[in-house]
């Protein structure tokens, strides 16, 4: 099963904001479920795409080596219900990143109305004996398809690329994972 | 300069957004584990919201020194050590260890802090005015 729950980035600015789009399908089978007269995407799958939106940007700042996983969402507040047919701008601008984990806020709009906004927090995962949560070539592919690196700026304003050692890992086939 | 209630108002709902309890639970005496129900994870939100708020700066481990307690220097057979204690008091001025002392088992460490010690916490860290 292939988790995205955004589309394509739209800005990515390294360590500080993404912005990303979800376009919402009749196409996507669980709409069919929820409900079945009035499919609307569930709230839990806008927190998680906001969650990738700015999970990614976390990874990256950390150039894809901390293990990064979704540990809190303190906050989550939604204003409307979205629907086949709309396309949801995901947000997300880092409150902080420490050794120990991060924080991001996020948006989603709907237009020019607000959708919905939440935090998040994640953790850095740091026991050694752990080995990787996914392969480099899962984040190397996702940054890629959802288009991060055409529209992505690094840290000095330059142009986002993958960051080398990772373009290594991918390319020795050693992903060192669990 | 904050007031002491200021310092208290605002740590209030620092935990009121972190833990998502209500204000009035949040009172001086109550502990951050037991009463409020907060988890390892919530201390790095809490930490933030702290700094935040009142413009600080909280380095790992000066509110909760959890590497003293994974030290065995400090601590043997699970119970904190005579020396981890006094380690503990040095660099735990603002809470109060009177009952942790009488049996300093390690895992009751989690649930020491309460509102009041975070709140001395703070005072500590900033200009306070009466």
């Amino acid at each position: 099963m292939r988790w995205y729950w955004i589309d394509r980035f739209l800005e990515f600015e390294s360590g500080k904001r993404a912005k990303a789009v979800k376009c919402i399908s009749l196409a996507e089978d669980h709409l069919h479920d929820h409900f079945e007269d009035y499919p609307m995407i569930p709230n839990s799958l806008v927190i998680e795409g906001l969650a990738q939106t700015g999970g990614l940007l976390v990874c990256e700042h950390g150039r894809f080596e901390e293990k990064v996983v979704l540990a809190k969402v303190p906050k989550a507040r939604f204003y409307d219900v979205a629907t086949p047919g709309d396309t949801l701008t995901y947000t997300t601008t880092v409150e902080y990143i420490k050794a120990e984990g991060a924080m991001v806020t996020g948006t989603s709009h709907k237009g020019d109305q607000l959708h919905a906004e939440v935090e998040i927090v994640f953790a850095h995962l740091n026991d050694p004996r752990m080995g990787a949560l996914f392969d480099p070539d899962v984040f190397l592919r996702m940054m890629r398809l959802l288009g991060a690196f055409e529209v992505g700026h690094a840290a000095d304003g330059g142009p986002l690329v993958p960051p080398p050692r990772l373009l290594q890992t991918v390319e020795s086939g050693d992903h060192g994972g669990s | 300069m904050p007031t002491k209630d200021e310092i208290f108002e605002k740590i209030q709902g620092a935990l009121v957004d972190a833990l998502g309890v209500d204000d009035d639970e949040v009172t001086p005496e109550a502990t951050l584990v037991g009463d409020l129900g907060a988890e390892s994870i919530d201390f790095l939100d809490i930490v933030f919201r702290l700094e935040k708020g009142f413009e600080i700066k909280i380095p790992r481990g000066e509110l909760f020194p959890e590497d003293i307690l994974t030290d065995s220097t400090y601590v043997q057979d699970g119970r904190v050590t005579e020396t981890g204690l006094a380690e503990l008091r040095k660099r735990m001025p603002f809470a109060n260890l009177d009952d942790f002392e009488k049996n300093p088992v390690v895992q009751d460490f989690g649930n020491l802090l309460t509102v009041a010690d975070m709140c001395r916490f703070v005072e500590s860290k900033v200009e306070v005015t009466d």
